[in-house]
């Protein structure tokens, strides 16, 4: 099942960006604008006032459940979007789903679809879902087996960058400077250690697989685009979705999209897509941000600005620019050439 | 499934049950607010809905829409100084909307498809006199004609139109385009009297039995700035030269013009010198370009076309074959002063556009009309101090655009309907103003504004064909789709996407959302990501 | 058909009768020949339609087992030891979530120190995880109740492990009658799952469930568990109906009828010890030896029916609670807490140390007699014991034990040399 590629619609308000576009046909929408759309997971779920993670997760499935027609099957990995999603009696998914354990969700997901195989449901696609601990920590080793074997299943890390469940733990996806309940904001080098932390998407890559992409929750066409064209593809699929958590970057539940977008306007999260392990793809910065003006809207770096709002650890902010700059200049993420799907 | 294993597997949708509304503190409301374009237009068009209904191709419900408050796109879309496109928040991302361009595309469309305006109310027995056919006239005839009320119009001049046929020349407004305008008002019913000056409008309105009566004579009189002249000195009133040029007569200008003022009507007839065959046309103004009342585009233009200016400068005498020109300075407040320094300038003739005044002889007779400096007092609703008596237009003074009068003549034409049935009119609700600051730019794509296509400069100066061209259809309709209808939703689903409890319901096209306060738990992401700014969160009622 | 066939492989063919769908394996000794023998079978076609899966841990290798078979699919994986503790999160995860996979658990020892050799450590530390326990005395049980293993499980929709001791029973060679096709198929129906992941029909499985509703959550899956004891002796009746001989069931007595002295065991040590019961007997010390089949759930009636006329009780067992003692034994006195006889207890055959017949049988004729320690641990080595606990007394810090003991075994150097 190949879906005709959908691309931007130009010369419109806001056709490019917005959710919907009452001016094109419903084969060029976004799924989300359908109001028949699957809500895979549908109202009265636990999640924090705008969660990020509970946004991601719907426009994942929603695009996942459009591309294959319904014939979806999920697999979730213990954490936030199991326990807000599913506590009895309650189950706010729509989709057939099951959660086995925080580590091994992409095993589960393997195993789903071995069975699938074997009773000749090629159909029935599987998506496996985690958080950032789920994928990078503690089901690597799991996740890692599912891509080197070329499982068909299309597995996404929903990356908050914390163990938000928990309480705001450092995850391996925790940022420089990032204020966490195990790296707290106290002593001479309050927040969390630089260093490179797990760069999935690389990782994942490295195991050549069919297709590796990275999005937020910020730009809503790129990453249906993205769960589309995987979809289309048999395989091993990972897609690195950064959905900020108000709760756990002590942000405004307001400023969960912004903030999505703002990490991918400053270069500091490269949105990129890749197939066989080469880039193919980057959604390229429209307005490029300095790292400060991201950092400011986040109570986990607040001890990086004085009282005042002045820059208060400017080393700390130069490094996380730093590590912004690094991305821009690796995947190319400024420049005149047009974003591939605008091609 | 039977027999599923309790608690641990669970039927789909359940947590429906689970009704998260309650943790609300603030909940999100959709308001409509009042966009720059519409606040700024003269006429008091809706612009943002006549641009949703082009954004969609519908052009003629588009120009439908624009109809019910302005007959003359097509004029308008030529002779509008487009304050809607000073106002509008598009160029805080690129470039303002070209309301103006596409407003012509929707007026020539109308014309060549030959779209029809709705046929008028059921007939009221009220008849209504209107003194002059220029826009603010024709404009309440046409209104109130679309009210069921009975319309005769006297014109002075020939032919109808008054300034936009008569001040305006033909190469910025095709005589064509004012005559299909024109017609389809005269089509409607209204009756047009050309060439029949009223000079005591109380008699008129008794003898012939009329309700109410709007006064819009314009400002046909040119100032005279009282210059020394020479007996030799040609010097010409430029509205009595443009008026004249349209009756067919050819002034005699020579090759070296000197236009003295700083307004349109000073660009007008400095490029119509130009037309008419000058090779040195100078226009001479007193205070510097910035402090010019003509709009930036007439002097562009102008200039294109070989005209010259002479900046803070008078014309201090005028003799045959020269002029004697006064340099000035401004003061602190930017008033010129004169210096003294004298300059001559070689000059077949001097063309006065220092501004125009009305003729209000005709009002003498009806009692309690007030004028002041040259215009008639009118109140808010246009009405002046005699009873069912309304003014508008240039002769009331105003801002003196077509636009305004177009504007004035609408008010008005609701204001007689009102006053003839006995009723107070009705004001346009104030509603805020949908400020830049409310919008999310982000979602706007950077799309850089069409741009019509102009006549070579060139090309003009032996003619009088139009100078700038329209727009194609796919121009215009991309242009119309820049418009980021500033605080008032426009279906774009943002709202209905973004909400991470699906706690907005789509009601289908054309009816928007409604929030639903079951599951909203007030996160204010459809409010922050709003691209056109039409939500606000407020506290939770308790 | 009769074979003479190592144990592993006469497992992994009667696992292929079964028709798994899914076999998801990692490699641990001593059940890797089983795998290998699946992994040919599938390869080659023999066994089809399944998928065999190389997991990249035991930890997976059971998580795919549970989405396998969440999705429907027969289910099926081997692990031993380290394994089974590595996977152990999943073990308890597959119960909770009620699916029918079988797995055989090849007994192994557990580390440190590390040891490939046969006890049943592994298998007690998961008693508590909500499968069903079956030990194998022989490898023709051991292939029997695999079968007997797919049929209870799905029927109950709870996951049965077949406890088999490594090396003793996996990589013995001994004539086993491997069951047909047509027999398997008699005994072992298609599967129809209780829950499935079904896009047709979505559910969500594995619901977070709290104080309200937990206690009543373990006491369905306690109940359910627990009709093990009524399906397996039907069960097991209709395996001998249909293959022509005895395996399986909850417990085997053993010359129980008239013995004073009961000794109670599981898995392959069952036969050493019959061994010795004769031997004893023709001694005329009535000795009699009671197996027990069905560890989980435990079959405490039977128990004591078939213990009611023993005035001791003696259990060999090859795992043991540090600090505590028997672990079967707490099991077996609890079933007889209504008499008051004593229930002794000899751990033997930990980490593969041979349980030899003469140890056992002196061991038995001191519990006959009223002897025994409580706890005894079969052939320990006293001196080298008391050589540790007596470094230990005098210093607090005396290292690790264990070079200890290889150091007064002269297996490595002293220190200082």
């Amino acid at each position: 099942m190949t879906a005709e590629p959908r691309s931007r619609v130009r010369f419109y308000q806001v056709g490019s960006f917005a959710v919907g576009n009452r001016l094109v046909g419903s084969d060029q929408r976004n799924a989300q604008s359908d109001p028949g759309r699957a809500n895979s997971l549908t109202s009265g779920h636990r999640a924090c006032e705008g969660c990020g993670e509970a946004l991601g997760a719907r426009y994942v499935l929603d695009a996942a459940m459009r591309a294959t027609g319904g014939r979806l099957v999920a697999v979730n990995a213990t954490g936030c979007l199991e326990v807000f999603s599913t506590p009895y009696p309650e189950t706010s998914w729509r989709v057939a789903w099951m959660h086995s354990l925080f580590g091994n969700a992409p095993a589960v997901a393997s195993g789903v679809a071995a069975a699938l195989r074997v009773k000749g449901r090629s159909d029935v696609r599987v998506v496996g879902q985690a958080g950032d601990g789920g994928a990078v920590d503690i089901g690597l080793g799991c996740l890692s087996g599912l891509f080197e074997r070329n499982d068909d299943v299309l597995f996404v890390c929903y990356d908050n960058q914390a163990y938000m469940n928990t309480g705001v733990q450092r995850s391996g996806a925790t940022p420089p400077g990032a204020r966490t309940a195990t790296t707290e904001a106290v002593g001479p080098a309050p927040g969390n250690g630089f260093g490179q932390g797990k760069d999935m998407a690389l990782i994942a890559m490295a195991h050549e697989i069919p297709y590796v992409a990275t999005a937020t929750v910020g730009d809503l066409f790129d990453l249906e685009t993205k769960v589309e064209r995987a979809m289309s593809m048999q395989g091993a699929r990972y897609l690195h979705v950064l959905v900020p958590c108000p709760l756990g970057w002590a942000a405004a539940p307001r400023d969960t999209i912004r903030l999505a977008r703002l990490a991918q306007q400053t270069g500091i999260f490269p949105v990129i897509e890749a197939e066989g392990g080469g880039v193919t793809g980057v959604s390229k910065i429209r307005h490029r941000v300095p790292v400060e003006e991201y950092l400011r809207l986040q109570g986990r770096y607040a001890h990086l600005f004085d009282a005042g709002g002045a820059v208060a650890a400017p080393e700390v902010v130069a490094g996380l620019q730093a590590i912004a700059d690094r991305n821009i200049e690796r995947y190319g993420l400024l420049g005149d050439e047009p974003d591939k799907e605008e091609s | 499934m039977k027999d599923k294993p309790f608690a641990i597997t669970l039927d789909v949708g359940s947590s429906l049950a689970n009704k998260t509304g309650s943790w609300r503190v603030e909940r999100p409301v959709y308001v409509d607010r009042l966009s720059p374009c519409n606040h700024a237009c003269p006429a008091g068009e809706d612009i943002q809905g006549w641009l949703y209904r082009a954004e969609e191709g519908d052009y003629e419900g588009a120009w439908s829409v624009l109809v019910e408050t302005n007959p003359f796109p097509a004029v308008m879309g030529r002779a509008c100084f487009r304050p809607c496109e000073a106002a509008c928040n598009r160029s805080g991302v690129d470039e303002a909307v070209g309301i103006n361009a596409i407003e012509r595309f929707l007026g020539d469309q109308a014309i060549d498809q030959g779209w029809e305006v709705p046929v008028p109310g059921p007939a009221t027995g009220h008849r209504v006199l209107v003194v002059g056919s220029g826009p603010a006239g024709l404009s309440a005839a046409y209104h109130l004609c679309r009210l069921g009320h009975e319309v005769e119009i006297h014109e002075a001049a020939p032919m109808p139109g008054g300034m936009l046929r008569y001040g305006i020349p033909a190469y910025r407004l095709p005589r064509r385009v004012v005559d299909a305008e024109i017609e389809r008002i005269t089509a409607m019913g209204v009756t047009l009297v050309t060439g029949s000056p009223i000079t005591d409008a109380s008699s008129v309105m008794a003898g012939d039995g009329f309700d109410a009566a709007f006064v819009a004579v314009g400002a046909q009189r040119g100032r005279d700035a009282e210059i020394p002249a020479g007996d030799a000195a040609r010097v010409v009133d430029a509205v009595l030269l443009l008026h004249g040029l349209e009756e067919g007569r050819r002034p005699g200008l020579g090759r070296r013009v000197v236009v003295y003022g700083g307004g349109d009507t000073a660009m007008d007839v400095a490029r119509t010198a130009e037309r008419l065959g000058a090779t040195d046309t100078v226009v001479v103004y007193r205070r510097t370009r910035d402090r010019m009342p003509a709009h930036d585009e007439e002097v562009d233009d102008a200039l294109a076309e070989g005209v010259r200016m002479r900046w803070l400068s008078t014309v201090a005498r005028a003799e045959g074959g020269r002029l004697v020109l006064e340099h000035m300075d401004l003061d602190d407040e930017g008033l010129p002063r004169p210096t003294g320094e004298l300059e001559e300038l070689e000059a077949d003739s001097l063309v006065l556009a220092l501004g125009q005044d009305a003729d209000l002889s005709l009002l003498d007779d009806l009692s309690g009309v007030r004028t002041s400096g040259g215009t008639v007092e009118v109140d808010p609703d246009q009405m002046t101090g005699c009873s069912g008596v309304f003014a508008g237009g240039d002769v009331t003074g105003g801002e003196r655009t077509i636009t305004g009068a177009v504007g004035e003549g609408r008010r008005a034409a609701a204001s007689i309907d009102a006053f003839m049935d006995g009723r107070a009119p009705t004001r346009p609700l104030d509603r805020p103003l949908a400020a830049a600051d409310r919008l999310n730019l982000w979602y706007f794509e950077d799309a850089p504004r069409m741009l019509r296509p102009r006549l070579e400069a060139a090309r003009r100066r032996t003619n009088f064909d139009e100078v700038v061209g329209g727009l194609g259809a796919d121009e215009a309709l991309f242009e119309a789709r820049r418009c980021m209808s500033c605080g008032n939703c426009f279906e774009c689903d943002n709202c209905f996407g973004v909400c991470p409890d699906n706690a907005v319901i789509k009601l289908g096209p054309g009816k928007r959302y409604r929030f639903d306060l079951d599951y909203c738990k007030g996160c204010g992401i459809c409010v922050q990501e709003c691209p056109c700014g039409a939500i606000d969160l407020i506290p939770e009622p308790r | 058909m009769l074979a003479q066939i190592e144990g592993s492989r006469a497992v992994a063919h009667a696992v292929a009768r079964c028709r798994p769908e899914v076999v998801c394996t990692y490699p641990i000794s001593p059940q890797t020949h089983i795998i290998e023998a699946l992994g040919v079978m599938v390869k080659s076609g023999d066994l089809a339609p399944c998928e065999y899966i190389n997991a990249d841990s035991e930890m997976a290798a059971m998580s795919m087992a549970i989405g396998a078979s969440a999705a429907g699919a027969r289910a099926y994986t081997a692990t031993a030891s380290q394994g089974l503790l590595f996977m152990m999160e999943a073990v308890y995860n597959a119960a909770g979530l009620g699916l029918p996979i079988v797995m055989t658990l090849a007994n192994r020892a557990i580390g440190a120190p590390i040891n490939i050799w046969n006890d049943h450590s592994d298998a007690m530390a998961v008693r508590d995880a909500g499968w069903v326990q079956l030990f194998a005395e022989t490898n023709q049980e051991a292939v029997d109740l695999h079968l007997l293993a797919f049929t209870l499980a799905e029927e109950l929709s709870v996951p049965v492990m077949v406890c088999m001791d490594g090396f003793i029973l996996t990589h013995a060679v001994e004539r086993v009658d491997l069951p047909d096709q047509a027999q398997v198929d008699q005994l072992v129906p298609p599967f129809e799952p209780r829950q499935v992941l079904d896009c047709d029909d979505p559910v969500s499985i594995g619901a977070m469930v709290g104080p309200e509703a937990f206690t009543e959550v373990r006491y369905l899956a306690h109940a359910r568990l627990s009709r093990a004891l009524e399906v397996i002796p039907v069960l097991a009746e209709r395996n001998a109906e249909v293959l022509g001989r005895a395996s399986g069931g909850l417990v085997s007595p053993y010359r129980t009828d008239d013995a004073d002295t009961v000794v109670v065991a599981m898995g392959s040590v069952l036969g050493t010890l019959k061994d010795v019961a004769d031997g004893l007997r023709d001694e005329g010390t009535p000795v009699g030896v009671l197996g027990i089949s069905c560890f989980r759930p435990f079959p405490a009636d039977e128990i004591r029916r078939a213990l009611e006329r023993s005035r001791r009780v003696v259990v060999v067992e090859k795992a043991f609670s540090s600090g505590f003692g028997g672990v079967l034994s707490a099991d077996v006195a609890l079933a007889l807490r209504s008499r008051s006889i004593p229930v002794d207890t000899i751990v033997a055959g930990l980490g593969g140390r041979p349980v030899r017949a003469a140890s056992l049988r002196s061991l038995l004729i001191e519990a006959h007699h009223g002897g025994l320690d409580q706890v005894v641990f079969c052939d320990l080595q006293a001196g080298l014991v008391q050589g540790e606990l007596d470094r230990m007394t005098a210093r607090r810090r005396s290292g690790s034990p264990a070079e200890n003991v290889l150091r007064d075994l002269g297996a490595v150097a002293p220190h200082g040399r």
